[in-house]
């Protein structure tokens, strides 16, 4: 009976004191954390909508912790511990099958965006795996008074009536909507977009090296132009799609859109700079909110975008150059 | 330390069984057995399905079959409905066998076996409308039904520990020691996951690491080392190669193990000292992983041969080598530099598979087939057995390697920063190749319940008995 004891009791008292030291004793000590400068709770809807996020298990293909390594700065600045301090669950997450969301709220801040996406992924971005969410959301003649029809493209909306989405797909959205990371005061991250440091070197270095550059190329556009495609798939295309036709009655077409043929490219380099809200592109009014990109995106990166939105799709627009990014940039909003 | 032929411990070897009349026990073993292969089906069905609609994600995309729905069901009815469940009836069985006794209480042992299939029932349905606890991995069941799982849990250590009081040897056999350490550490386990205090945004995330990897590390592996303990030496008829060995593996494995949690929490703002603990747990797990796969392989020295005529030893053997390999490649992940490649690739889901699958399930087959015609006098089919064996290790093998490669690229891609979606889209074919691999294991436990059946209830097949003969070759 005495080695019974041992064999039994040794090792789960072993146990019991290395789980109360590795796990336990820690935990309390985060859990009492304060939270981050910015870090507000919930609104209720909100957190109705993180519960919509965690029952249909969004965290096993979304992430929303951002490391502090190099490849996760497309994501945001680095997690902080007080960003976790409302957070619970953590939904953390452990696999990235599909992006990182903790600051999709910013990157999607469209709600018209987030429906369609919700409703048909594949209706915003063709090369997605993720499973539609039809299920949050009506199918209906027409949209009952106070609510509005989710202006999904034709080729993935239903057959007849129109797209109304649920109470849970309101709240779901919202949630997504609330998703951004408080700013640091003072934290700037090594090769994120800075605006004062690179901004007058680019625009007295490469304001000689690249506008020659382009200059010299008569009829074509001399910038880096597999970057320019990366980017705008990275950061617009999710929107504007890559056939730049945008989508009906949500996102605004680059294919002949004004701003972006114009010669004089500040409307062009102003809506990337710092978004643009309720714009009228050809007598239509698009209600969607664009997301500012002068924080994440330095002035040759944004130089490189417009330029490959004004070479491609059958535009021909004058090229920019990061100088003139600079110099709206320092213009401010 | 050289080769022992009769190693002096009078623990080394597994004493003789008792008695082969115990209806009580074989009654437990195939009732625990059959429970268990039909959450094998299911949850592997649910699992193939999820391969599925990696290619087709619009394919039954209604609520209650939506990915997100179902990923939590099939690793939590992997985890509590298959895995525990068949180990729990090894662990019977083989206590009861290895103590020269009865069960303490047959009872205890039924009350045991509907609790875990209450709480696995009620966490599917749970899990199926919605009741997910926050997507924290293996522990989303809600509440009350992880509070059943614990009410099994704590039936169990209760039962196992009075019949190893009641053995006839002075000695505790060391499988004894592993499961009845790996019954009670999951009580505190699942007592730690469930309290809320200090579960609090970033405590929970540290209780989280703790959890997913302490739930696997400290139950399942235990389970299915002292399994071995026994069933080695009982299909090859000798002693464990060395006592000392085992006893020194198991106190490793509880020095270490539990402090490896947070390794899934590299660069995140958990404390970077306990991320460091973890690292270094990781390399530290090196000794009883490779101490322990040592063990059990020099008990096989020299009758490799014979594996060729006792698929139980064949699967046995598998899972050795997914323990050593599996094992080897956690230490590996948890360095912060390939970290920084792998995590949140599917080269982790490669990981869950090559252990869980490659260990845990090869181990609980391998003690299946070596013990369950032991208690109930009916052996399997060779045919059964062979297809069994081929499908699921080759259809493992295409999983794992698909996803190993098809991971690494996928981090590859992060890295050298191309827009995301190009990860997802380079991901295709190793998706493809990870349904095919999948399929293949899936029909092999199809083929694995067939025998199970003909080893109970159906009739008899044609496979030899499990046991070899000892100290000689077995011949064709």
């Amino acid at each position: 009976m005495k080695q019974l004891v041992l064999i039994a009791g040794g090792p789960l008292l072993l146990y019991v004191v290395i789980v109360l030291l590795i796990a336990v004793i820690p935990a309390i000590e985060l859990s009492r954390l304060p939270p981050g400068p910015g870090v507000v709770p919930l609104t209720p809807l909100q957190a109705q909508g993180r519960a919509v996020f965690a029952s249909n298990g969004c965290a096993y293909c979304h992430t929303q912790q951002v490391r502090p390594l190099a490849e996760d700065q497309v994501f945001g600045r680095p997690s902080a511990p007080g960003d976790f301090a409302y957070r619970t669950p953590t939904l953390a997450g452990s696999q990235r099958t599909g992006p990182d969301l903790t600051n999709v709220g910013v990157s999607k801040a469209s709600d018209v965006w987030q429906y369609i996406h919700l409703y048909d992924p594949r209706a915003v971005v063709p090369e997605s795996i993720m499973p539609n969410f039809k299920f949050l959301f009506r199918v209906m003649p027409v949209a009952p008074a106070g609510e509005t029809a989710v202006p999904v493209p034709a080729a993935f909306a239903p057959a007849s009536g129109v797209v109304v989405p649920t109470s849970e797909a309101k709240a779901l959205v919202a949630y997504l909507l609330s998703l951004k990371q408080a700013p640091i005061p003072g934290f700037e991250a090594a090769g994120a977009a800075p605006t004062a440091q690179t901004a007058a070197p680019a625009a007295s270095a490469s304001a000689s090296a690249s506008t020659a550059a382009v200059a010299a190329a008569a009829g074509g556009y001399r910038f880096d132009a597999p970057r320019g495609q990366q980017l705008f798939s990275a950061n617009c295309a999710a929107c504007h799609q890559a056939s730049g036709a945008g989508v009906a009655g949500a996102f605004p077409p680059l294919v002949g859109n004004p701003a972006v043929n114009a010669d004089d490219p500040a409307t062009h380099l102003h809506t990337i700079l710092y978004g643009a809200h309720g714009v009228v592109i050809d007598g239509k009014t698009y209600a969607s909110p664009m997301p500012p990109f002068a924080g994440q995106l330095s002035d040759a990166d944004i130089a490189d975008i417009a330029n490959h939105e004004r070479s491609s799709w059958g535009n021909r627009a004058a090229p920019v150059t990061p100088a003139q990014v600079a110099a709206i940039r320092a213009k401010g909003r | 330390m050289p080769p022992r032929s009769a190693p002096p411990s009078i623990g080394a070897s597994p004493p003789a069984d008792a008695s082969s009349g115990d209806a009580a026990l074989t009654r437990v073993f195939v009732a625990y057995t059959v429970t268990a292969t039909l959450w094998l089906l299911f949850a592997t069905a649910i699992g193939l399905l999820l391969a599925f609609k990696f290619g087709a994600p619009d394919f039954w995309a209604g609520e209650y079959f939506s990915f997100g729905r179902l990923r939590p069901i099939h690793t939590n009815d992997t985890f509590y409905g298959w895995a525990s469940i068949v180990l729990v009836g090894l662990a019977y069985y083989v206590a009861a066998r290895s103590c020269g006794t009865r069960l303490y209480s047959t009872r205890l042992a039924w009350i045991g076996l509907a609790l875990f299939n209450l709480a696995a029932i009620a966490g599917t349905v749970a899990l199926d409308l919605g009741y997910n606890w926050g997507d924290l991995e293996y522990r989303e069941w809600p509440w009350p039904v992880r509070l059943v799982f614990l009410a099994a849990l704590l039936v169990t250590a209760w039962n196992l520990i009075g019949t190893v009081a009641r053995r006839t040897s002075d000695e505790i056999y060391l499988s004894n020691w592993y499961t009845i350490g790996a019954v009670l550490w999951t009580c505190v386990i699942a007592i730690v996951a469930v309290l809320p205090w200090y579960q609090q945004g970033l405590g929970m995330m540290a209780i989280s690491g703790f959890y997913m990897h302490n739930a696997v590390g400290m139950w399942f592996t235990p389970l299915a080392l002292g399994l071995f303990y026994y069933a080695i030496p009982k299909v090859l008829s000798r002693p464990i190669y060395s006592y000392a060995l085992g006893v020194l593996a198991f106190w490793t494995n509880l020095m270490f193990y539990p402090l490896l949690g947070a390794h899934h929490f590299l660069f995140s703002p958990l404390p970077w000292w306990l991320q460091t603990v973890a690292i270094v747990c990781s390399v530290a797990m090196l000794v009883p992983v490779w101490g322990g796969s040592a063990n059990y392989l020099l008990t096989m020295r020299g009758r490799y041969r014979d594996m060729i005529h006792s698929y139980p030893l064949m699967f046995i053997f598998v899972g050795v080598i997914g323990y050593l390999f599996g094992s080897t490649q956690g230490t590996v992940e948890a360095f912060r530099s390939l970290q920084a490649i792998w995590h949140f690739s599917n080269f982790t889901v490669g990981h869950s598979h090559a252990t869980m699958y490659g260990f845990i399930s090869f181990a609980a087959w391998g003690g299946v087939y070596a013990l369950l015609p032991l208690a109930t006098g009916k052996n399997a089919g060779r045919k059964g057995l062979a297809m069994h064996f081929w499908m699921a290790l080759v259809g493992s093998f295409v999983y794992v390697i698909a996803l190993s490669i098809g991971g690494t690229f996928q981090g590859i891609n992060w890295v050298q920063g191309k827009p995301f979606i190009q990860s997802v889209v380079d991901m295709q074919p190793y998706y493809v190749w990870r349904g095919v691999g999948g399929a293949l294991m899936f029909v092999s436990h199809l083929v694995f319940a067939w025998n199970v059946w003909r080893m109970t209830f159906g009739a008899r097949g044609d496979a030899r008995s499990p046991i070899l003969p000892a100290g000689r070759e077995a011949t064709a």
